[in-house]
């Protein structure tokens, strides 16, 4: 499984970054970056769909 | 309140009734089983969404619904607010494109690094206030702390004098309070804060600095300076959208604070979970309500809408609606899946969330370490704020225990 970041609909909530700094990350302008792009171990994974699941966005997909 | 008492809020809506400024919540909940979408003929015709769905929807069209003014009053653009692309606030006001191009300008300062960067002006900020209270037992949470917090740290950032804080909160109290007054006396309430901030503006061009009004007096797009309409709504902006609204987000907390003595104790034995009660309070306390104007005549949802009908963005119902949060109306701490639109949706995503979360925890973190025990002095004593930000202005508490 691998993150899967919609930058279009990314607002700059910084949910993501909050909750999951191991994953995720933010430009000059608060827009999320993926940190690990490659397949998730477990714990990332846990930390991902958490992330994914407080983006008010939904600009955040957990997928192969 | 100048208007007489809504009859039924289904057809009649307004959200300066006193009924809804008392607790707007259940007024909510029988809404979205009635309509879900509410009615009015006041202030000239607007509609009020009460579910996530309809909020969301609106808040991400931007073909159908114009920014161009987010205050509902009696007036209409034109009446007494500049024009679109650029509003009387930008980019709050404004619609795409210009929207973006006046954004990115003010995101960097409002990122994270630089966001961060203010805890620990912040943090003694807090402390400092707290230490005026003294040994008083009963203190005005309101009045001696939260109002405070915020007019600190955005004076601070903008560059505004603090000593004018009682100013900059009657200024809004003019601008997003007083909203059912006539547009006369809107437009001539506004007269000194105009004065005001030229004069900032004028005193920020002869000695420039390195705070937010000296970067929008300097900075180019597209190889220009920014209009003075730009600058000035600005900062307008700056000024009402970061205090009022930090005000009321760490006020809702306390309130709530005051009245659960068990997540009290909970935080004060566990401070890292104060970040995950801070998304909660914003949730189920969502100080924010927006506005929109609408276009053209369309029919949304079943609701035949006219141009330049109003469109109240309530956040705090989406944030409330069972169909998308469960147990909505509880209060839950450590709720894992928020996705609460206390900072809206969309492309007007609050420019300063980042600065109002950082406040509201290191306010939370302050007051708890000091006073780990706290109630409400006089429940009918608290008051709330009148219009599209709500939070309490008048909030004793008997302060139980010090540390």
């Amino acid at each position: 499984m691998k993150i899967h970041l919609d930058t279009a609909k990314c607002q700059g909530h910084g949910r993501c970054y909050s909750l999951a700094p191991e994953l995720f990350d933010c430009d000059d302008l608060g827009t999320a970056i993926v940190l690990v792009t490659g397949e998730l171990d477990a714990d990332q994974l846990k930390k991902a769909e958490l992330a994914a699941g407080n983006c008010p966005e939904y600009a955040i997909e957990i997928g192969a | 309140m100048q208007h007489p008492p809504v009859t039924d809020f289904a057809t009649d809506f307004d959200h300066t009734d006193e009924a809804w400024v008392a607790d707007p919540y259940p007024i909510m909940e029988d809404l979205r089983e009635r309509c879900p979408i509410a009615h009015s003929e006041r202030y000239g015709g607007m509609w009020a969404p009460m579910t996530h769905e309809a909020v969301s929807a609106i808040a991400n069209d931007t073909e159908h619904f114009t920014s161009r003014t987010v205050v509902i009053t009696e007036g209409r653009p034109g009446d007494d607010a500049p024009p679109a692309p650029i509003g009387v606030a930008p980019p709050i006001s404004s619609d795409p494109p210009f929207h973006e191009v006046a954004r990115r300008l003010l995101l960097p300062a409002f990122a994270p690094r630089p966001v961060n960067a203010l805890e620990g002006f912040s943090r003694d900020l807090c402390t400092s206030l707290i230490d005026d209270m003294g040994d008083a037992e009963v203190i005005d949470a309101s009045l001696q702390y939260t109002q405070h917090i915020p007019v600190g740290v955005i004076a601070k950032m903008v560059g505004l004098p603090p000593a004018d804080g009682d100013l900059f909160r009657h200024f809004v109290h003019e601008i997003i309070e007083a909203v059912d007054l006539p547009v006369e006396e809107r437009i001539a309430r506004f007269q000194p804060i105009e004065e005001y901030i030229v004069g900032l503006i004028e005193d920020h061009r002869a000695n420039p600095t390195d705070d937010l009004i000296s970067y929008l007096l300097d900075v180019e797009i597209g190889g220009n300076k920014l209009l003075d309409e730009h600058v000035f709504g600005t900062i307008v902006l700056l000024i009402v959208a970061g205090i009022d609204t930090t005000w009321s987000a760490i006020g809702s907390s306390l309130w709530h604070l005051a009245q659960n003595p068990d997540d009290l104790a909970r935080l004060v034995a566990h401070p890292e979970l104060i970040p995950s009660a801070v998304e909660e309070f914003l949730r189920a306390y969502a100080p924010v309500t927006m506005a929109r104007l609408v276009k053209e005549d369309f029919e949304f949802q079943g609701c035949p809408m006219k141009k330049d009908d109003w469109i109240l963005l309530s956040f705090p119902a989406a944030n409330r609606d069972p169909e998308f949060f469960d147990n909505a109306d509880q209060v839950l701490i450590d709720r894992e899946i928020n996705r609460h639109s206390a900072f809206g949706l969309g492309i007007h995503r609050c420019l300063g969330s980042n600065l109002a979360r950082l406040e509201m925890v290191v306010a939370i973190e302050e007051f708890i370490r000091r006073f780990p025990r706290f109630e409400l002095a006089d429940p009918s004593a608290v008051t709330f704020s009148q219009g599209q930000v709500r939070g309490p202005r008048s909030l004793p508490i008997r302060i139980l225990e010090r540390a």
